[in-house]
């Protein structure tokens, strides 16, 4: 019964332009390891196909008098070392060149600079890009403008988790105290969705985000927006929700820029009515998903660190219509 | 000079049968199963019990698999699968792949050699209990929700004292440093039976492949597992005392964990890789009526493959962000090694085409691995290509890949080595309509299981999730993956089922049933406890493994427990070496060391009772008794 | 044979509670009001002496949670990264003045206290304070070794364990 309300809660969750896949790469980054598996998956099934075909003609010849010498044999052997050393050589040198080609030590002039950090179980993202006062703090959505590097500098707050979006990039571990740093880029409009890849407690298997790649005209006016504080002008049962949420824990650990929640260890939420999903790419962002969201986390995501909080059934209307407010 | 052969009835050699008997004859008394040192009673329970482990870490496998078939799925909550991945890889990792390698090896290497035990008896037999124990002390901790649940390979900080509470991870790393312990004790022992207990005539560049394999394996083990044990205590001792040896917050480096760990971790790989291929090569020389093609080239291949595969570790580390120009050098050696791995699958292939083969069971399931083993091997060379890997590092991709090679080298060839051994071991014969129908279960099974895997980790599924969302393309191809592992376990079961049945009532096997070449098949089926009546004098020089003994040596004191120990390069006699019988003190110091270990989980303190224990328990095993350990030996050739 | 069963069962009745994550938070850990015992002198005739367990007493998961919500709540900038003192009381000092027992802890926390403990009761989610009271309770050394994690060896607090 648990397994149907939860296949429900999810089913309908993810909109199906939305994409994951290494094998429909939107950008150079994720087009070259498809483009190395497609010469890879040819050249080595049809190897695998010769050798094994070897094999089973050797097998069949059974009862009869042998068909090569011993001589033959080894020479067999000798011309089989020969061609893998050589194939092998070959992909090394493809793969180094390859390697070499694609390494982001040099930065262009237009990137567009993302601080992420990983935390156990969501992804904060801070746009760097300009003076201090325009740097933009949001959580496990992140959108880029099409056609224009991205360069993240991937860290984590507590243990190794790993920054991947198969669509669009290779991964990259974000290893505390270390800062590593990848280069990506979309050259296609559309969502897509990405996911820790390195196993990082219990819930790793539901710390995904999405990358929201849009014209640089829509990429321009989504940052503005974001930057601005959370919006004053609300109706009467939105300033009620907003004094029941100003109330409530939620101040310790999140922060509303324009009121005075300033906890900064959790996701950032003065624009959480303009984001897709909640908790990390796991619900989609409806107001029945965030209630029970906020007062049973535990029974979606086990483990994670939003704690139940209790809401007085009178006031969770009025907080809902003010979350929906944070557009 | 006759060529003796050992088990002719009524031929005059009761007498000597007798002698050798009473000075071989197993423990005896209430207490005789801990006191046993005969290679062949330790080689057999060390099998058995990686076989139940083996058991064991497929139930975790299906249940996994259970929770893996459908999205958001609620079989197993994130904390109980979790802990069942990790021991599932701990449990296959280290203890059934190694174990089962080095039983094989301590049973067989003796046998393969003529010698009447190991050289160093006492020590298997506590390797033997400090495995046990060891993994015993793993399974308590799962069952009492104390299993450690930071994945195979315990990446910092997430196994560190802040984010792995409990106790859960120190069990974690006492259970490997009991194993590796007992593994690097059972390397010692198979060095020196392997160098020194040739029968003369078998110079070193005449030893059966399986012996070189075991040989080299075990010089693996002395360089690869000191390194795990020192980054399991190391890793102790962060959690327990506070070191901050990975912790960067106080100056240490969560990747030297990695780096520490896959040292150990990537030859570790190769350890249980590579006496497969001489088990392929023993069974393959005998199905096919000729000695394997190319000999030099396969030990060869091992050899440089022992060496290559302690330089390619940080082929696991690719996605951490370490300098381009480091990772391609690591790319070139991880590709390199497919050359003496490829050189030796040829040789086998060319076995195939120069020899006779007769497709019986064990031939059947070594096919297989040549089959699945090399697409492994393919998906490997992808792999160690780094724009390749860090699309799909730690995705599905990998465990595809890890599982190609690990069960099709590794478990396909056991497979075929039990099939092939189990006349000797227990003198019956396995039912070879239930061996073929257990490998195309397991074949096909295998195949459905493992190759959908590859485009899951293409389509982006990440490794070791307890749980995914629908609508991403994953759910159907996990649904078939689950079906297809029940199919596998369906059909190693069929093999276990075999095995229980044949040893009620298999057909009676005989000395040799495979009409095989190799020293072990003439003696009787299983092999007495002074295993040959004689130790054989092989024709010296010349390239052939497989001829025939064409004498025996003659001069031992019979009533007591002595080996002939050979030089090392020509196996021309040296001395003679005396064993110890049976023994209470392996089973005692066993005992005591797991205790320690275990001890120092709940509490560090334990450490210094527990090492005086254990060198209590030394002292006993090295009391004074008069009786020396070599005899003086004059030689004469005839 | 049996004495090795019974022996199991005991470890693996101990192991189980202590070692496993609690994730569901039942209702009565969410109880923020909570009459606990303030001192031993009481004015009048005494009260109804209201026990209140710690649910989460002797949980591994739990002090790791505290650790982690001590650190992110900021409750190291007065008390000290590790419990001890600065600007605020010094948590592993022999005695504690409103008393180390997890009612006294709990109560401390949610209702602060004079000079200067903010009142945390509301803010707080309750089953998150009683993870930082078994934290706190584990610095002190008052909860079993098994279940905490390593410390520092310099801090090491002078109080018996065992209260």
């Amino acid at each position: 019964m648990n397994c149907l309300l939860a296949f429900s809660l999810f089913a309908a969750v993810l909109p199906s332009t939305i994409n994951q896949s290494a094998l429909y790469p939107a950008g150079p980054q994720a087009a070259t390891p498809y483009y190395l598996w497609n010469v890879f998956a040819w050249v080595f099934g049809i190897l695998w196909v010769i050798v094994v075909g070897f094999m089973i003609v050797g097998l069949c010849y059974r009862g009869r008098a042998t068909r090569i010498s011993e001589l033959a044999g080894e020479k067999a052997v000798a011309t089989g070392a020969a061609f893998t050393a050589i194939i092998l050589l070959a992909l090394i040198v493809i793969s180094s060149a390859i390697a070499r080609d694609i390494a982001t030590d040099q930065s262009q002039a237009n990137e567009l600079k993302v601080r992420v950090t990983g935390h156990q179980w969501w992804w904060e993202f801070q746009y760097q890009n300009g003076p201090a006062d325009r740097f933009l703090t949001t959580a496990n959505e992140l959108h880029i403008p099409i056609g224009r590097p991205v360069r993240m500098e991937v860290r984590s707050g507590d243990v190794i988790h790993s920054f991947w979006v198969p669509s669009l990039s290779p991964k990259i571990d974000a290893i505390p105290d270390h800062f590593n740093e990848i280069v990506f880029q979309a050259d296609k409009v559309g969502t897509y969705r990405g996911q820790c890849a390195e196993f990082c407690g219990l819930q790793h298997a539901h710390m995904g985000f999405l990358v929201v790649a849009e014209t640089p005209a829509d990429f321009q006016k989504w940052f503005n927006h974001q930057l601005d504080p959370s919006q004053d002008n609300l109706s009467a049962e939105e300033q009620q929700g907003r004094q029941v949420f100003l109330s409530s824990p939620c101040v310790v650990c999140h922060t509303v820029r324009g009121t005075s929640a300033f906890g900064g260890i959790a996701p950032d939420l003065t624009h959480l009515a303009s984001r897709t999903t909640i908790a990390a790419a796991l619900l989609s962002n409806t107001p029945g998903n965030l209630s029970g969201w906020i007062t049973d986390s535990q029974r979606v995501k086990p483990g994670t660190q939003m704690p139940p909080i209790d809401i007085a059934s009178q006031d969770m209307q009025p907080l809902l219509s003010y979350l929906d407010a944070l557009k | 000079m006759t060529t003796a052969s050992p088990q002719t009835i009524a031929d005059g050699r009761e007498r000597d049968r007798l002698i050798l008997q009473q000075a071989w004859a197993p423990a005896a008394g209430p207490l005789r199963w801990f006191k046993e040192v005969n290679a062949q009673v330790i080689g057999r329970r060390y099998i058995i019990t990686a076989l139940i482990f083996f058991v064991l870490g497929g139930i975790e496998a299906l249940l996994i698999r259970i929770q893996l078939a459908r999205p958001e799925n609620r079989f197993l909550n994130p904390d109980l699968y979790d802990q069942i991945f990790t021991l599932h890889g701990s449990t296959m990792m280290f203890l059934f792949a190694v174990p089962v390698m080095q039983g094989l090896g301590l049973y067989f290497v003796p046998l393969l050699l003529g010698a009447r035990n190991v050289a160093l008896p006492r020590l298997s037999a506590f390797s033997y209990y400090l495995y046990l124990c060891g993994g015993l002390f793993l399974y308590i901790g799962l069952l009492s929700n104390t299993g450690p649940d930071a994945g195979w390979f315990a990446y910092t900080p997430l196994s560190g004292p802040q984010f792995s509470s409990g106790i859960r991870l120190d069990f974690w790393t006492q259970m490997i440093i009991c194993t590796n312990i007992s593994a690097l004790a059972v390397a010692v022992v198979i060095i020196v039976t392997a160098l020194k207990q040739k029968p003369p005539g078998m110079s070193l560049n005449r030893m059966p492949v399986f012996v070189w394999a075991m040989t080299i394996q075990s010089f693996m083990v002395l360089f690869a597992m000191p390194v795990v044990i020192s980054a399991a205590t190391m890793l102790f001792l962060d959690r327990s005392v506070g070191t901050n040896i990975f912790n960067s917050a106080e100056g240490g480096d969560p990747l030297l964990w990695q780096h520490l760990f896959w040292f150990f971790g990537h030859p570790d790989v190769y350890i249980v890789f590579i006496p497969p291929m001489g088990m392929a090569a023993e069974i393959i020389s005998t199905f096919c009526g000729r000695p394997v093609v190319g000999y030099q080239a396969i030990v060869l291949a091992e050899i440089s493959t022992g060496f290559l595969s302690f330089g390619l570790w940080v082929h696991h580390m690719f996605a951490t962000g370490l300098p381009q120009l480091g990772t391609a050098l690591f790319t070139a050696a991880s590709m390199m090694i497919a050359i003496p791995t490829g050189m030796q699958i040829f040789c086998f292939i060319a076995t195939f085409w120069t020899g006779r083969p007769r497709l019986d069971v064990p031939l059947l399931w070594i096919s297989g691995f040549i089959a699945t083993f090399i697409i492994g091997g393919f998906t490997g060379v992808m792999l160690a290509s780094v724009p390749f890997d860090v699309q799909l590092h730690d995705t599905f991709f990998v465990v595809g890949h890890l599982h190609y090679v690990l069960i099709g080298a590794t478990v396909f060839t056991v497979m075929g080595a039990l099939y092939y051994w189990f006349p000797k071991i227990s003198g019956r014969m396995l039912n070879s309509t239930l061996g073929v129908w257990s490998f195309w279960l397991s074949f096909i099974g295998f195949n459905l299981t493992f190759l959908p895997m590859h485009l899951l980790g293409l389509r982006g599924m990440p490794r070791r999730i307890y749980t995914y969302q629908p609508g991403l393309g994953w759910s159907n191809l996990n649904l078939l993956i689950t079906v297809g592992a029940f199919i596998l376990a369906t059909g190693f079961f069929l093999t276990l089922l075999n095995m229980i049945k044949a040893r009620a009532n298999g057909k009676e096997a005989g000395m040799n049933p495979w009409k095989a070449k190799s020293l072990e098949w003439k003696t009787a089926s299983p092999p007495p406890s002074y295993t040959f009546l004689d130790v054989p004098v092989l024709p010296s020089g010349g390239p052939s493994e497989d001829e025939e003994p064409e004498g025996v040596v003659r001069g031992f004191d019979a009533s007591r427990r002595e080996l002939l120990m050979t030089k090392v390069v020509d196996a021309s006699p040296d001395y003679r070496h005396i064993v110890p019988g049976p023994s209470i003190w392996p089973f005692l110091l066993g005992l005591t060391s797991a205790l320690t270990f275990a001890g120092i989980a709940f509490d560090v303190r334990w450490a210094a009772i527990g090492a005086v224990l254990c060198i209590i328990m030394l002292i006993g095993w090295f009391w004074p008794n008069g009786k020396s350990l070599t005899a003086r030996t004059t030689w004469t050739t005839e | 044979m049996r004495i090795i069963w019974v022996a199991l069962s005991l470890v693996l009745a101990s192991g189980c509670r202590q070692q496993s994550p609690q994730l569901r938070v039942e209702p009565d850990q969410r109880v923020v009001s909570v009459m606990a015992r303030e001192g031993e002198i009481q004015a009048g005739g005494s009260l109804p002496e209201v026990v209140v367990k710690n649910p989460y007493e002797g949980n591994a998961h739990a002090i790791a949670e505290g650790e982690r919500l001590f650190l992110g709540y900021n409750c190291g900038v007065c008390h000290g990264t590790h419990g001890g003192g600065g600007m605020g009381l010094n948590l592993l000092a022999p005695a504690l003045t409103y008393g180390d027992a997890p009612d006294n802890l709990f109560d401390t926390i949610s209702k602060g206290r004079p000079k200067g403990m903010p009142t945390w009761g509301g803010r707080i989610p309750a089953n998150q304070i009683w993870e930082i009271v078994t934290f706190i309770r584990s610095l002190r050394g008052l909860e079993p070794q098994t279940v905490t994690p390593a410390r520092i060896e310099a801090l090491q607090y002078p109080t018996a364990a065992g209260r």
